[in-house]
């Protein structure tokens, strides 16, 4: 493996400029897989979601799933593109074991929706930043293949491995690719734009409720294509394709990375290698993966097992009817509901926060407890541990249910924190972990007056303080309540307290 | 007593109904021709006395109680081994499925059983249906019982020649290029080709999606047509099912009257190539058509003569693509490489694949893959496609002057075995005349209409009809087997000499 010198972002960008295509699958929620009965439902046993059609045993036939289609039509309005009059599905043909039919069932130059666009602008630059638009060349359908589990070995991937295990239950499940026409922007916003991007569509593909767009489990997969040309020029670069990029924050990172790496290689008077790189969480870096190149040959042809798809302009225009308010719409009405600064929203989106907020404040939190928390407690522990922040393990209900918590005064703000460790730890429900790690505050007025009096007892200057009506100093006295109920204690029930014994 | 396996089905199902014999008699008497003459024939890969003989006591058991049974209930029948059989051995002539046993029934094997005709076995096929004389199967030939010396014609040769022997009087085949309706013609037996789409290919292991198509293979027209009517129908389980109503193929047969028919001879399709016997025969046999008031004319179909190399790219092209999926990972046979530790599933995948196909599928999966190559699509899949188009629309004005289309249905009568196996272009230029049928989508069916002169063996003659008028192919072929039968004064099956028993 060749050693690659890596050139800094800023001076890359000044002398090279980088041409961006993004390829994002999105799995559709749909009950059933794209072309058979079988259900679709995440993390399920290996191998129980299969029938002779996903285990393409000899004379099983496909049969569309009409919902995927209607699934399909709607994510290419929403993406402006214009919808077939007439489309059919494709075979790509290839050997691979976790590939039941040794093809995958797909569109190739008939997609069900092409020439669209998404504008998006970028949550640093504020409400009245530049617009970025973003061309869609086509969204098609097609399904998803098995998962190959790679056993032994240190890297998890097929190199070095003992042996494999194939789980079929995701063959068959339906996928919706989005190909945007090649992306080219200010050079140094090009992280960012295409991290805006891709956050963009998971809310716009989430508000048409086909797709769970759960990045962490792989409903939402961005890839990362990437090529530079020297300023002034225009000729292309040789591409990689960035596989294997699981956050928003990774998609920035990553196009940062190759900004670098193909620099350096550019720089040194190499060449790039037209292939497919997989994108190193821990490292921010990216590794070869399977070199590829315009030779590869999936002897594309017509699927002869499938009636064409010609959904009747009338459908297409039914479907057009039920999408729901675009996203810039929808802010707007959020932040004017919610009382949010333009900062408080911009910081909302920056974070990809809206939907959770949204979620926890139907829930029943105030809009300001539920950005409290997400933009604060969540969004460092989501720095901390590189994931987004649906990714942490803990619910909009949950944040939701802990705030309830703090309204009954039946545990405090710093309380919490532990609780939300519980809940992301598995501990069981917030109620649970509160009871099981014992967190609840004491609000029997018994034990916390006697702890009060053993305060006073041990600070008579501050109490004297106190007495001649100095309030200020009263903070000493809670403090040291508080620190000897651990924190367990409603601080405003001790001041009371504090206040009546020595007044 | 009479002999039962000498009987039309239509005349075991009158005396079913009648309950003058019971099925189990009936199933019996054929389990016992089987293993008779079966040594000497070898139509069957698998015989199923147990599973036969037990559907015929329940169809016994149900008609003594008097429930309404399906017309052809308890009418034993054999299936092409290329037809999923729940429980059944399914091999489809290939030792890559050896011993591979469907978990689910073709549709058109669910409605066999649920019409409760005891199913007596799997019969001898070409290699994934891919031969014209049953000699590709990999559990070696079946021998035409009119001189056990020579092919029975294929793929089906196994159906045409159990139902020629006497071993059943009915049989399920499949025809992708004529594979119906040459085996047909060369024993002496009804072959039926319906309208693509007529009969569901769910459960029929694809060669060729856009061609294959199964249909009944019998010894009189009108039981053809009591089978067609039930296996017939549209299939949610196959897109490409139609969903129209199927014709009334029984009422046209019962009809058999040619007055004023319009019959096309197809200029192309006679001449050069065309055996003298066979040209003699089938000219009588329009002459026939003719004295009954149907008027004759000639057609011409120019392009005709792109239909075979269009085919054979076509067919290929799919067959490459639909037969990637016998990979060892999931069933069928699995040989690991030689010599090889711990070799990689791909190297499975190709020790297997090349131990498990014969020479005749690699070499149509080289010729497929080659065909959809990129670079080459165009010229070759893409013009095949542009053929099939054109030859539709010349049959579409060929039909639009008459109402059935004729020609013979094999240029030859039947070759000895061995004789072209060397020599794969003549034995593809064998199906000249049925080939057309497929690449257009339109029935046909091939009648025996007497021996050859030179050899004593039997000639078929092909109606053809337009698409979804397969009613017309019934009433024209039982008009003229009604005037033939009466000029020989018998069936034409039953000059074949007496089979003699091997055990």
């Amino acid at each position: 493996m060749t050693t690659e010198t890596l050139v800094p972002f800023d001076e890359a960008i000044s002398r090279y400029d980088p041409v961006m295509g993004l390829e994002i699958h999105i799995e559709l929620n749909t009950a059933t897989k794209m072309f058979c009965g079988c259900p679709t439902e995440f993390g399920a046993e290996p191998n129980t979601q299969v029938c002779a059609v996903c285990l393409a045993l000899p004379g099983a036939l496909p049969v569309v799933n009409g919902k995927a289609v209607e699934s399909a039509i709607r994510m290419g309005l929403a993406l402006n593109c214009e919808i077939a009059e007439w489309c059919r599905f494709a075979r790509k043909n290839y050997f691979y074991p976790d590939m039941p039919k040794n093809f995958q069932t797909s569109q190739y130059d008939e997609p069900i929706a092409f020439d669209g666009y998404v504008d998006v602008t970028l949550p640093e630059d504020g409400a009245d930043g530049e617009t970025f638009r973003i061309e869609i060349e086509r969204a098609h359908m097609e399904e998803d293949t098995g998962k190959a589990l790679h056993v032994g070995g240190s890297t998890g991937r097929i190199h070095g491995a003992d042996f494999s295990l194939v789980d079929y239950n995701r063959a068959g499940i339906p996928l919706i690719e989005i190909v945007t026409r090649t992306i080219e922007v200010p050079p140094e916003k090009a992280p960012a734009v295409a991290r805006a991007y891709v956050s963009y569509v998971r809310d716009l593909i989430g508000g048409l409720g086909v797709s769970d767009v759960r990045m962490d489990q792989g409903s939402l997969r961005a890839d990362v294509n990437l090529s530079l040309k020297p300023k002034g020029s225009d000729v292309l670069g040789t591409r990689s394709e960035t596989k294997n990029v699981n956050s928003f924050r990774s998609v920035e990172r990553a196009v940062r990375f190759e900004i670098s790496r193909h620099a350096g290689i550019l720089d040194a008077g190499g060449t790039v290698v037209q292939e497919t790189r997989h994108f190193q969480e821990d490292s921010g870096t990216t590794l070869s993966g399977r070199e590829k190149s315009d030779a590869d040959d999936y002897r594309y042809f017509p699927e002869p097992d499938l009636a064409p798809v010609s959904p009747s302009r009338d459908w297409v225009e039914e479907l057009r009817a039920t999408l729901p308010e675009p996203p810039a719409v929808r802010r707007a009405r959020l932040q004017a509901d919610w009382g949010f600064s333009d900062l408080d929203m911009r910081d909302t989106i920056g974070a990809g926060a809206l939907d959770l907020i949204v979620a926890t404040v139907e829930a029943g939190t105030t809009p300001q407890a539920a950005k409290k928390w997400w933009l604060g407690e969540m969004a460092r522990r989501a720095n901390e541990t590189g994931r987004d922040l649906d990714a942490l393990g803990i619910t909009p209900t949950q944040v939701a249910e802990i705030q309830g918590l703090i309204d009954a005064k039946r545990i405090n703000d710093k309380l919490a924190r532990s609780v939300f460790d519980g809940v992301i730890a598995g501990e069981g429900t917030p109620e649970q972990v509160v009871v099981s790690r014992k967190l609840e505050v004491v609000s029997d007025d018994g034990a916390l007056g006697a702890a009060v009096d053993r305060a006073i007892e041990g600070d008579p200057d501050a109490a004297a303080k106190i007495r001649s009506g100095n309030l200020g100093v009263a903070g000493a006295l809670i403090g040291a309540v508080m620190k000897e109920m651990r924190g367990q204690a409603d601080a405003g029930r001790v001041r009371e307290l504090i206040l009546e014994k020595l007044s | 007593m009479t002999d039962l396996t000498r009987k039309t089905a239509d005349e075991l199902a009158q005396s079913l109904a009648s309950k003058d014999v019971s099925s189990v008699e009936v199933t019996q008497a054929l389990v016992d021709r089987i293993d008779s003459v079966d040594g000497s024939i070898h139509a069957f890969l698998h015989v199923d006395a147990e599973g036969a003989l037990a559907t015929a006591a329940d169809i016994d058991a149900r008609r003594a109680r008097g429930e309404q049974l399906s017309y052809l209930a308890g009418v034993p029948i054999a299936v092409k081994d290329v037809l999923a059989t729940r429980g059944m051995p399914t091999t489809c002539g290939s030792k890559i499925l050896d011993g591979w046993i469907p978990p689910y029934d073709a549709t058109v094997t669910a409605h066999l059983k649920a019409a409760g005709l005891p199913i007596l076995g799997k019969t001898n096929m070409d290699e994934f249906a891919m031969g014209s004389s049953t000699e590709h199967s990999a559990y070696g030939p079946t021998h035409n019982p009119w001189d056990t010396t020579r092919i029975p014609g294929g793929s089906g040769g196994g159906s045409a020649a159990a139902v020629a022997a006497f071993e059943a009087p009915l049989a399920i085949g499949t025809d992708t290029g004529g594979s119906i309706r040459q085996p047909g013609a060369l024993t002496g037996t009804v072959g039926v080709k319906p309208t693509y789409g007529g009969v569901s290919r769910y459960g029929l292991v694809a060669m060729a999606s856009s061609l294959d198509q199964a249909g009944p293979v019998t010894r009189t027209v009108l039981d053809a047509a009591l089978l067609h009517e039930l296996i017939a129908g549209h299939d949610p389980m196959d897109s490409t099912s139609i969903p129209d109503a199927v014709p009334a193929v029984v009422a046209a047969a019962r009809r058999a009257d040619v007055k004023g028919l319009r019959v096309g001879i197809v200029r192309e399709l006679s001449g050069e190539g065309f055996q003298p016997g066979v040209q003699a025969r089938f000219d009588e046999a329009v002459e026939q058509l003719a004295s009954a008031g149907a008027e004759v004319v000639e057609v011409s179909i120019p392009s005709i003569s792109y239909a075979l190399g269009a085919y054979y790219l076509v067919m290929p092209s799919e067959a490459s693509s639909n037969l990637a999926k016998f990979d060892a990972m999931r069933y069928g046979v699995r040989v690991p490489p030689a010599g090889v530790d711990d070799p990689s599933a791909e190297q499975v995948m190709a020790s297997s694949r090349d131990a498990g196909f014969g020479d005749e599928v690699k070499r149509r999966i080289i010729l497929g893959t080659y065909a959809l190559s990129s670079g080459y699509y165009d010229a070759y899949y893409g013009s095949a496609q542009k053929v099939r188009t054109i030859l539709a629309r010349d049959f579409d004005a060929a039909f639009a002057d008459v109402d059935v289309l004729v020609s013979p249905t094999s240029p030859t009568t039947a070759y000895p075995l061995g004789d072209k196996l060397d020599d794969p272009l003549a034995m593809y230029l064998g199906d000249i005349a049925t080939i057309p049928a497929n690449l257009v989508g339109i029935p046909g069916l091939s009648l025996p209409v007497g021996l050859a002169d030179e050899d004593g063996l039997p000639v078929g003659l092909q109606f053809l009809a337009p698409q979804k008028a397969d009613d017309r192919l019934y009433n024209a072929a039982a008009a003229l087997e009604q005037l033939l039968e009466q000029k020989w004064g018998g069936t034409l099956l039953s000059r074949a000499p007496e089979l003699k028993a091997t055990r």
